[in-house]
């Protein structure tokens, strides 16, 4: 293991993040707080209680992954996407470190970020709704494996990007769309049959299911199956990123 | 002479069809300058790339300090710096920052004292805390060399080292170049200009079209191409070289206006010295005066000529 290669990497991107902390840490917050002036406040009041929870408090979940999943992307898509268009990629491919050791620093570092942000929108909804979080440690948990999976799968969209176009068009067209459809703001048993099962094709479900049982110990589908869809989804993109090194996909010539 | 880097039977065709090599075989010697010289599209960026691990080459082996660049990539490209053609930074990112990068990527603890001294021995050291998009371009050159250093590497690599770099840049980076040579560090570099061939090699590749023309010893090389000329402007055209001149195997062009005298700057004499004292004495007055060595253009057509 080049262990120097992991920790340069890692502290080069958290110096970029910490750079520019400021609009990365203001934009969750702001939206997190437009989020709940919305439907916290307007709408939420005329909804009933969802499981037994205010719906103020029901969203809580759904905004901190639909952060995390953007954020994610965004970090690990732009955080190797720039060397390659700026050309500093050369260094990387020509140090002596694995394609393991590369992943490790560069999602490490977006998926380091993007917890950072989701704890303070998480800090933020605290500050709108009283909360109570059920089973800390499995929230936590639940946070960092997103927080990993999905910055791979960034990681993945920043190396098959020839553009900057094509960096946005994946979180905008799918990633968004799934989020909102995902049971960020409603629970899928809220929905007409047919849809319900619909619903059950698209990824986020279990991810904000499996992370609101953290919260109420209550999820749409059981634990175990939005567990071992995330680990499933996680597996996936760790199968794309090691064919990518091994055959220089958009890397080398 | 031990091989520091060996290349053997080396091919590379771009995806685009395009063959960019053609079954390449080299030896570099290990504390040599190498420079390696060849027109625009000959191959010789490609041929660093494949070394370094930036471009697959599609046959061949290749190995570097006896490691397999393939099979044991990571204690080849330990020993190996890269100073690209293209000036490819880190805008945004400050020179210590960028530097203390490439140190850590190639596997080194870090070590602010190392860094220090390069910085300083390339004149960086006010530079280090500015972001490198402030820099001129010639500081950006230099702070690449800087990150190929920071590893401490025993073979160098130098795409273009010269390429948009002024005068007084180029002599200290030919100095420091020397000085790395003097402790220990091999140098591969690639060029057009047949001077810095000249002052800088030990041995000199002449590649084109993807193929290694000649491998030669700086020395015997220079006997070879090193021709020069001189064309003087004439005041006053003339009709015919006068009698006085014949013997300096002068050429008369421009409608009478140009004299041209070619010589071999490795030759004992060069003759100049009395051509214009003869022109002096002959009264013939000129109002300016170029030199003009052999360009590589020449130089290959005349390698190509010699092959055929
Ligand atoms: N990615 C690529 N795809 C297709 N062809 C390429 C690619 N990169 C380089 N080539 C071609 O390979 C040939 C050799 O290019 P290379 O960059 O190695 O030349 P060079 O000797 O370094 O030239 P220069 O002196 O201009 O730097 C050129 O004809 C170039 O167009
Ligand atoms: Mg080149």
């Amino acid at each position: 293991m080049n262990i120097h290669a992991i920790r340069a990497i890692y502290k080069f991107e958290m110096a970029r993040t910490f750079r520019t902390i400021l609009q990365s840490v203001v934009s969750p917050v702001v939206s997190t707080s437009l989020y709940f002036v919305v439907f916290g406040g307007a709408i939420g009041s005329r909804i009933a209680e969802i499981d037994g929870v205010t719906y103020g408090a029901y969203i809580v979940p759904g905004l901190i992954m639909l952060s995390l999943l953007t954020q994610s992307i965004m970090n690990a898509s732009f955080g190797i996407y720039f060397p390659k268009f700026i050309g500093t990629i050369y260094e990387i491919l020509s140090a002596p470190i694995s394609s393991l050791e590369i992943v490790i620093g560069y999602v490490g570092a977006a998926a380091t970020k993007s917890i950072m942000l989701g704890l303070i929108t998480l800090g933020t909804a605290a500050l709108f709704v009283p909360l109570h979080i059920e089973h800390p440690l499995w929230m936590l948990g639940f946070l960092a494996l997103t927080a990993v999976t999905f910055s791979l799968f960034g990681f993945i969209i920043g190396i098959w990007a020839k553009s900057f176009e094509q960096l946005q068009v994946i979180p905008m067209l799918i990633v968004t769309p799934l989020a909102f459809l995902g049971g960020s703001f409603y629970s899928i048993d809220m929905l007409p049959p047919l849809w319900r099962t619909i619903s059950l094709a698209n990824p986020v479900v279990y991810l904000v299911s499996g992370f609101r049982w953290s919260f109420f110990g209550k999820s749409d589908v059981a634990i175990e199956i939005s567990l071992a869809i995330t680990l499933l989804f996680l597996v996936a993109c760790l199968g794309i990123v090691a064919w990518i090194f091994k055959t220089g996909y958009r890397l080398k010539n | 002479m031990t091989a520091i880097v060996s290349i053997s039977d080396v091919s590379k065709t771009y995806a685009s069809g395009f063959t960019a090599l053609k079954n390449i075989s080299l030896d570099i010697h290990k504390g040599e300058i190498f420079a390696l010289l060849g027109p625009n599209g000959a191959g010789k960026t490609t041929l660093i790339n494949i070394i370094c691990g930036i471009v697959r080459a599609s046959t061949g082996h290749i190995s570097a300090d006896g490691h397999d660049i393939i099979d044991d990539y990571r204690k080849a490209r330990f020993k190996i710096g890269l100073v690209p053609q293209e000036l490819t930074t880190d805008a945004f990112e400050t020179v210590w920052a960028t530097v203390t990068l490439s140190r850590g990527l190639f596997g080194r603890g870090q070590n602010p004292a190392h860094i220090e001294k390069i910085l300083k021995d390339l004149s960086l050291w006010e530079k280090k805390d500015s972001k490198i998009m402030t820099l001129s371009g010639g500081m950006k050159r230099r702070v690449m060399i800087a990150k190929a250093l920071s590893h401490e590497p025993t073979i160098l690599f130098l795409d273009e080292p010269s390429a948009g770099v002024d005068v007084e840049l180029r002599r200290d980076m030919w100095e420091m170049v020397r000085s790395l040579r003097a402790n220990g560090v091999t140098i591969i570099l690639t060029t057009h200009y047949i001077e810095e061939a000249e002052e800088m090699a030990d041995r000199v590749g002449v590649i084109n079209k993807g193929e290694i023309i000649l491998v030669e010893e700086k020395q015997a090389l220079m006997r070879k191409l090193g021709k020069k000329e001189i064309t003087l402007e004439l005041a006053q055209p003339i009709s015919a070289i006068p009698d006085s001149l014949a013997h300096h195997k002068l050429e008369l062009s421009g409608n009478g206006h140009e004299l041209t005298y070619s010589y071999d700057t490795q030759g004992e004499r060069t003759g100049i010295t009395t051509l214009l004292q003869d022109l002096a004495q002959t009264g013939i007055r000129f109002r300016d005066l170029n030199t003009k060595q052999s360009s590589l253009e020449d130089i290959f057509v005349d390698l190509v000529r010699e092959r055929s």
